[in-house]
């Protein structure tokens, strides 16, 4: 989007944050109350967290996926709560790039084909040089061999590695990850977090990741945690 | 490609075996209509092509003649109040000649043929059978009952004493081209007999017609029925078959003479072809309906189960609007590709149609009639329908939540 922030600026701000489902029923349900948050460009988050938490709650608001029942969401500088649904889908689309714990990828595109739908979505059908970006891109995860085969004939790891290229398919300043590494075997998880420090280190782009694992939480910069809806304990993580 | 139909379409193929099934339900329903259509657009121009093919399309007459009941001058009070209705006797159209003038002139009119006709016998020997003497020009005539081409025997010329006859009159009188038989007209005060010699044999197609119609020249038909100078009807041909009654209601008004089309002479036949339209009307919108029904029920369970791919796709930035353009794309996809699929098993049925409904001799039992706006029509119906069928479910594809689509 046109309104990069300054460096100084944060990322993003949330302030007095508050979800509820079935607002006005009797099943109401309170998942987040009045969370701050600020997370800075470039920052490379774990969000942890028992189970019912509202980790997952938390990234659909901040992926735009949910809107806020209450409190201030500030992302890139602008109160999202004032924008109409096509600009919030439009910053989701250029500013937010989403990797999900079972891959998500569109079963009927090809590796590629999956990379370059984000930009297909934004800008319309793919030019020479956004190929040749989403090829790149793919190589980079390793998956120089397999750019023209389907999800189904990936594995696992590979798959999630498709996810991470497809994130950041539009260079985005933030990058929300839901468990990514939660479907895979030790080996495959570390090369996937591995994969995404490496994007964060020669990007800047900043990474949010909910994760289960305390081995990979402690390799984060800092560490979000989470418990009934609070922040219980958001502290820095030298490592 | 554009976003949408990329996803459109491969969405499409992905579902492979779902695509097929509706869209060979739209190529059916599309073959379906066009062939009904056809079928019953063939059916009905060729009844009316046999019908009307020995009918003059609008017919003129003198008005006929009304005993009024006498009033008495002063309280204007029925004298007689009871009035039997009077005999109608052959009278000649009032000043005929400007009026047959005015027709040449008139456009939508194909054939302009003023006739004397009327009552007589023909007699053979011992035989004698009634029938109806039309006294008519042959060119003017031609062009409204093509008699030339009607005929079995010989050539439609009816200068002094010749005459056409039907076929079954010439068996009857056991006459042929060449033969004499003896007309008998009792118009007037006496009888008339002359003979006229038998120049053609003409096949209406019609066996009543064929046992009493005589075709003689007009000017001895007038002498023969005692209307000299005159003309007892005019026979008129139109472009517009189904503006007949219009244009024979304009005429009368103008005239003030009797006008009469062909649309209220057969009105149980244009009852019965209107009919046959609303049959069809009626089976062409439950096809319709159903192919409808069968798209939007394959195009919703292709949503459900799409669920997590929608919310994938929204979470990228696709906007809701992008999301119910995808969907309407692949009705009308289904719509086009069923609609060429259709047409082509139209036109097989259309030919094996042809093949076998055949007269005995042979001939094709009717023309089909298949236009290519017919085509057109259909296939503009279907993509109209195949729109209609994913307006539904593309609504609902897009109203998906994509945090709860993607969490399943």
């Amino acid at each position: 989007m046109g309104t990069a922030a300054s460096p100084a600026a944060p990322l993003l701000e949330l302030a007095g944050l508050t979800k509820h489902y079935g607002t006005g029923t009797e099943v109401e349900t309170k998942v987040l109350h009045g969370l701050d948050l600020v997370l800075q460009p470039g920052e490379f988050t774990a969000l942890i967290g028992p189970s019912g938490s509202g980790k997952s709650t938390l990234l659909n608001v901040i992926g735009l996926l949910e809107p806020p029942t209450g409190g201030s969401y500030r992302l890139l500088g602008r109160e999202t709560a004032q924008l109409a649904e096509a600009e919030l889908t439009r910053l989701r689309g250029h500013a937010i790039g989403f990797v999900f714990q079972f891959h998500h990828l569109l079963p009927a595109f090809t590796a590629t084909e999956n990379v370059l739908m984000p930009s297909l979505v934004a800008e319309g059908p793919a030019t020479a040089p956004r190929r040749a970006a989403a090829r790149e891109l793919l190589t980079a995860v390793g998956l120089a061999d397999r750019l023209d085969y389907l999800p189904r004939k990936l594995s696992g790891g590979q798959q999630q590695r498709v996810a991470i290229a497809r994130a950041l398919a539009m260079s985005p300043q933030l990058v929300l990850a839901d468990e990514p590494t939660g479907n895979l075997d030790t080996h495959s998880a570390d090369d996937i977090f591995a994969l995404m420090r490496r994007f964060n280190h020669e990007r800047g782009t900043a990474f949010l990741i909910v994760t289960h694992d305390p081995r990979l939480a402690a390799r984060c910069d800092r560490i979000v945690e989470l418990v009934d809806g609070r922040i219980a304990a958001d502290r820095p993580n030298p490592v | 490609m554009p976003f949408e139909w990329t996803v459109a379409l491969r969405f499409l193929r992905e579902g492979r075996f779902q695509s097929l099934l509706i869209i060979g339900g739209a190529a059916i329903g599309v073959a379906v209509v066009i062939f009904i259509t056809a079928l019953v657009n063939g059916l009905q121009a060729n009844t009316i092509r046999r019908v009307l093919g020995t009918q003059a399309h609008i017919v003129i007459r003198p008005t006929e003649e009304v005993a009024r009941p006498q009033h008495d001058a002063a309280d204007n009070r029925a004298v007689l109040p009871r009035v039997e209705a009077r005999a109608q006797r052959l009278r000649s159209i009032d000043q005929w000649q400007p009026l047959v003038a005015m027709l040449d002139d008139l456009p939508g009119l194909t054939g302009v043929s003023p006739m004397v006709s009327g009552p007589g016998f023909a007699v053979r020997g011992d035989a004698t059978k009634a029938i109806a003497v039309f006294g008519v020009d042959p060119q003017r005539y031609d062009r409204i009952v093509a008699i030339t081409e009607r005929l079995v025997q010989g050539a439609f010329r009816v200068q002094a004493n010749e005459a056409v006859i039907g076929k079954e009159l010439a068996q009857d009188l056991g006459l042929a081209v060449g033969d004499r038989f003896r007309l008998v007209t009792s118009e007037g005060s006496a009888s008339v007999s002359e003979a006229f010699m038998v120049t053609g044999i003409v096949d209406l197609g019609v066996r009543d017609l064929n046992r009493r119609s005589v075709y003689i020249g007009f000017r001895t038909a007038q002498a023969l029925l005692s209307l000299p100078g005159g003309a007892s009807q005019i026979d008129l041909k139109v472009t517009e078959l189904f503006g007949a009654e219009e244009l024979a209601q304009d005429l009368q008004a103008r005239t003030g003479l009797t006008v009469e089309s062909w649309m209220r002479t057969n009105e149980q036949l244009l009852a019965a072809l209107r009919a046959q339209t609303i049959t069809t009307t009626t089976i062409r919108i439950f096809v319709s309906v159903i192919v409808v029904l069968g798209i939007a029920s394959v195009l919703v369970v292709s949503v459900v189960q799409k669920r997590r791919e929608i919310g994938i796709l929204r979470a990228m930035g696709a906007s809701r609007g992008k999301i119910q353009r995808v969907f309407l794309l692949q009705g009308a996809v289904v719509a086009v590709v069923g609609s060429v699929i259709g047409i082509a098993l139209a036109l097989a049925m259309v030919v094996i149609f042809l093949d076998v409904a055949r007269n005995a001799d042979g001939t094709p039992l009717f023309e089909l009639v298949v236009t290519p706006w017919l085509f057109v029509g259909t296939a503009i119906g279907a993509i109209v329908c195949g729109l209609a069928a994913a307006y539904a479910p593309a609504r609902r594809a897009a109203a998906l939540d994509p945090a709860q689509a993607i969490r399943i």
